[in-house]
């Protein structure tokens, strides 16, 4: 069984005091538990400082490029189903960026976990305005404050009827950890939305003001309903849930590929004996 | 005999279902057929034609002159007429077209008129059509009758038959009407197979192992992804459909990264979008084959027609310093053998390698003996569960003596596999020193650079053995090429009434890049024997001819481009060289 020791790292260079330590810890924790060992599962990463989360543990690692982990874990997944993928990336990598990707995935409902650290703000590129920053919060290039709406991914991922949504908070280390747990169980694609300060350019989305706001969503609440879900998922400003908001039990995109009902396309070797009769069309 | 047969008219009038037909007689019968093709971007209307040229001897490219035009439109009248040689015949309904037209070469076949009185229905004039021609030709019916209950197998009995009766309708008005019509046929041969260049490449990347195919649908590459869709059960091949080229070539990364061979294929349009994923193939070492369908551009340009304008895009698109492989085939059989080789030394040499193509190459079908599938290569370079867990250690970017690291499958052994878009060291973890980064692109590209360059072949040589003209071209202009030095060379009298009474011969580029070296072959020794080398491309600005400068420091003399979204035929090309050495 893997032990937190098997899963240290290199030495993180984000800032100290960023919400990502939290994040890591939470993620850790939930792996050892889940039983899972580091080369039992792939991490692909994005670029921004969640980019760089899989570089501080232990597991197989894809740190692609901006805005594309969804792409490159879904062909993963495809092509080996067995072995659990998880997508990290921030709310401008993935949110912006790789919106686009991000609303196919939840469309096709491949059976990746996307990890988004959503800290309001772009912090490798020194504090611009992400989708999830509030509207009207004035930066050093929007010095007229940010004109578009915030983005609401759990509204979104709710209206897209995404197989698993839900929000966690980087200040309550055993919730977050539980949700990533729920995620990894699910199955189906599943948004975890992680809300974390950014000690550094967000000024306004600091600890004391997540934790005046988020809540856990109570337990007689019911996930499945759609509706309801997409009233909570609305939820934003004085009060903040955090839980599972959404969940249902859609057959992922693996499940209905006959091609790899039976075994994982990687084990599937390639049979040179069945060339021969490759030619016959073609007469 | 060496006929054209031009079936001209709106889109979904019917044009391709002849034309295929057709095609396929003549192969089955042992002739050797050459088809291309000529339709607007739309689905319904504008004017098109597919071309059939069938031989006794081998084609490899079309011609400008008809013999027998199908007309089904006004427009053919106008636009395709004209082609049509002193004994050639137009045919056409002239109860569809409603008008008369009149003259030697008209025939006036009623195939709606006879498809509803022996098929039943007027969706079968096309199957008319192909009777007629097939009547005009003297051939026998017996192939297309087979053809006939293959295609309707599924639509029952009925539907063949109806078919059957209109196919023989039409054979036997022909028979009938066109009394003075002279196209002798040769004898009968060994069938033959027709292929065309998009399915060739598909079947290279089946053939190759192709497990994994993501793309978006563009023009002319589609039908890569439509030839591995229908074998994707029987084969275990899994094909997405991406929402966009972004995420189609990280797709394919993905599965690559996860231990199996991967593919995608756009036209330039999309490749642009891809360009940041070659890159990250590039940084990561991660084998991807990219099917590059080049099309008229700029911007959408025209989507359906044909241009050699990408190599350039192809060569020096990306950011970054780093090893690329570049093939273009010029005919179908190359294009099995390449996309095979691209799958190799991508795998082998964990770089991206490109088949490019163009609209002429994918549409057109050639009439070939078969292929030697046996001559395709097939090795495994991964490293899967038994060598690995012998490993004490393992760095997916480990330093070696040939920049080639060994490649793991991830999750088949209790090694983890890391790989990083940022500069990493040999775990494959985020670096920032210098040191580390010198030798990491020192490992990528100085090292493999050399090693895949060994692995290219030289052009292909044809013709004189010691030429006074050497016609030089790559990709797609092969067949026209090679048709237009037979031309030239005895016994036909040769070019010009002056000093050029030797010896013309063609080679021709498949393997671009890496450039070939001269070592096997001294090609440029050739060419600066020759009096006259001519750089012959489908582009407005010779970009080959640039490549070669760069590369070799020679220097065409002249060039011959054509860039109006059309392919060289064998009359437009002599016709070109007349002009440079006449």
């Amino acid at each position: 069984m893997a032990t937190l020791d098997d899963y240290k790292g290199q030495t993180p260079a984000w800032c100290p005091g960023c919400g990502n330590f939290a994040i890591l810890k939470s993620f850790k924790d939930a792996v050892v538990e889940l039983g899972l060992a580091p080369h039992q599962f792939t991490i692909v990463s994005g670029i921004g400082q969640a980019g760089k989360f899989p570089h501080y543990l232990k597991c197989n690692t894809f740190n692609g490029l901006h805005g594309r982990t969804l792409p490159v874990a879904t062909g993963i997944r495809l092509v080996n189903h067995e072995m659990p993928v998880f997508a990290v990336a921030g709310d401008g990598d993935c949110y912006g960026e790789g919106g686009n990707h991000l609303m196919h995935a939840m469309r096709k409902n491949v059976n990746v976990k996307l990890f988004v650290h959503d800290n309001q703000v772009y912090g490798l590129t020194k504090g611009q305005a992400s989708p999830t920053t509030h509207e009207g919060t004035v930066t050093k290039n929007m010095p007229f404050g940010v004109l578009s709406e915030q983005l609401n991914p759990m509204a979104l991922a709710v209206a897209l009827d995404c197989s698993f949504v839900a929000r966690s908070f980087s200040g309550d280390q055993e919730h977050l950890k539980a949700i990533i747990k729920e995620a990894v169980n699910h199955k189906g694609f599943s948004l975890v939305d992680i809300l974390q300060p950014c000690i550094s350019f967000n000024k306004i989305n600091t600890y004391e003001w997540y934790k005046q706001r988020v809540y856990r969503i109570e337990p007689e609440y019911d996930p499945t309903d759609r509706v309801k879900a997409f009233e909570r998922a609305l939820q934003w400003g004085d009060r903040i849930p955090i839980g599972i908001i959404y969940r249902n039990s859609r057959l992922s995109l693996e499940e209905r590929i006959p091609v790899i009902h039976d075994m994982p396309l990687v084990r599937q070797s390639h049979d040179i004996s069945k060339l021969g009769g490759l030619l016959k069309e073609f007469y | 005999m060496d006929y054209s047969i031009r079936i001209c008219g709106e889109a979904g009038q019917g044009i391709q279902t002849v034309g295929d037909a057709l095609s396929k007689v003549f192969a089955r019968t042992g002739y050797h057929v050459f088809t291309h093709q000529d339709y607007e971007s739309r689905i319904r209307g504008g004017h098109n034609f597919y071309q059939v040229r069938v031989a006794d001897r081998p084609l490899t490219a079309a011609r400008d002159r008809i013999d027998i035009l199908v007309a089904f439109d006004r427009d053919g009248m106008d636009k395709d007429a004209a082609y049509v040689v002193e004994q050639g015949r137009i045919i056409y309904d002239s109860g569809a077209l409603k008008q008369k037209f009149e003259g030697p070469k008209f025939l006036d076949i009623p195939f709606t008129a006879l498809s509803l009185e022996h098929g039943g229905s007027r969706i079968m004039a096309n199957t008319v059509a192909t009777g007629a021609v097939l009547g005009m030709l003297g051939m026998d019916m017996g192939i297309l009758l087979n053809i006939i209950s293959d295609t309707f197998q599924k639509k029952g009995e009925d539907v063949i038959k109806a078919n059957v009766s209109a196919a023989s309708a039409g054979y036997d008005f022909a028979v009938k009407e066109c009394v003075d019509c002279s196209f002798p046929s040769a004898v009968r041969a060994e069938p033959k197979m027709l292929i065309a260049g998009i399915d060739a490449i598909g079947l290279g990347a089946l053939a190759s192992g192709c497990k994994f195919f993501a793309a978006y649908p563009m023009t002319p590459s589609t039908g890569i992804m439509n030839y591995l869709a229908g074998k994707a059960e029987e084969f275990g091949i899994v094909v997405e459909q991406a929402e966009d080229e972004i995420a189609a070539i990280n797709m394919a990364l993905g599965a690559s990264f996860a231990g199996v061979r991967a593919m995608t294929a756009t036209s330039g349009g999309g490749f642009a979008l891809m360009v940041e994923g070659l890159s990250l193939a590039a940084m990561t070492e991660t084998p991807i084959v990219i099917g590059l369908g080049q099309r008229p551009g700029p911007a959408t340009g025209f989507p359906t027609r044909t241009e050699q304008a990408e190599l350039q895009f192809a060569l020096y698109t990306a950011h970054g310093e780093f090893p690329r492989i570049i093939f273009a085939p010029g005919d179908p059989e190359q294009a099995l053998y390449l996309t095979n080789k691209a799958f190799e030394l991508s795998e082998k040499y964990q770089v991206p390698a490109f088949v490019i193509f163009d609209q002429y190459l994918a549409d057109s079908q050639w009439t070939h003996a078969g292929f030697d599938m046996n001559q395709l290569v097939y090795t495994d370079y991964r490293l899967r569960a038994d060598s690995l867990n012998g490993l004490t250690d393992y760095k997916r970017h480990a330093y070696a003596e040939t920049g080639v690291s060994p490649m793991a499958v991830p999750g088949e052994s209790r090694h983890v596999v890391v790989t990083d878009s940022d500069e990493h060291n040999e775990d494959g973890h985020i670096i920032e020193d210098a040191e580390t980064r010198k030798r990491m692109v020192e490992k990528r590209l100085f090292r493999k650079f050399p090693l895949i360059q060994k692995e290219i072949k030289p052009p292909l040589f044809y013709g004189d053995a010691g030429p006074e003209i050497v016609l030089v071209g790559w990709g797609s202009t092969y067949g026209v090429i090679k048709e237009a030095v037979d031309a030239l060379s005895p016994p036909h009298p040769p070019l010009g009434k002056g000093g050029m009474r030797g010896g013309i011969a063609m080679l021709h580029f498949s393997e671009i890049f890496p450039f070939p070296g001269t070592e096997e072959f001294d090609f440029l020794a050739l060419l600066g024997r020759a009096k006259k080398a001519i750089c012959i491309e489908n582009n407005a600005t010779g970009q080959f001819a640039r490549l070669m400068k760069a590369e070799t420091g020679f220097e065409f003399a002249v060039r011959i481009n054509r860039y109006d979204g059309r392919p060289f035929t064998v009359e437009d090309l002599l016709g070109e060289l007349h002009g440079h050495i006449g």
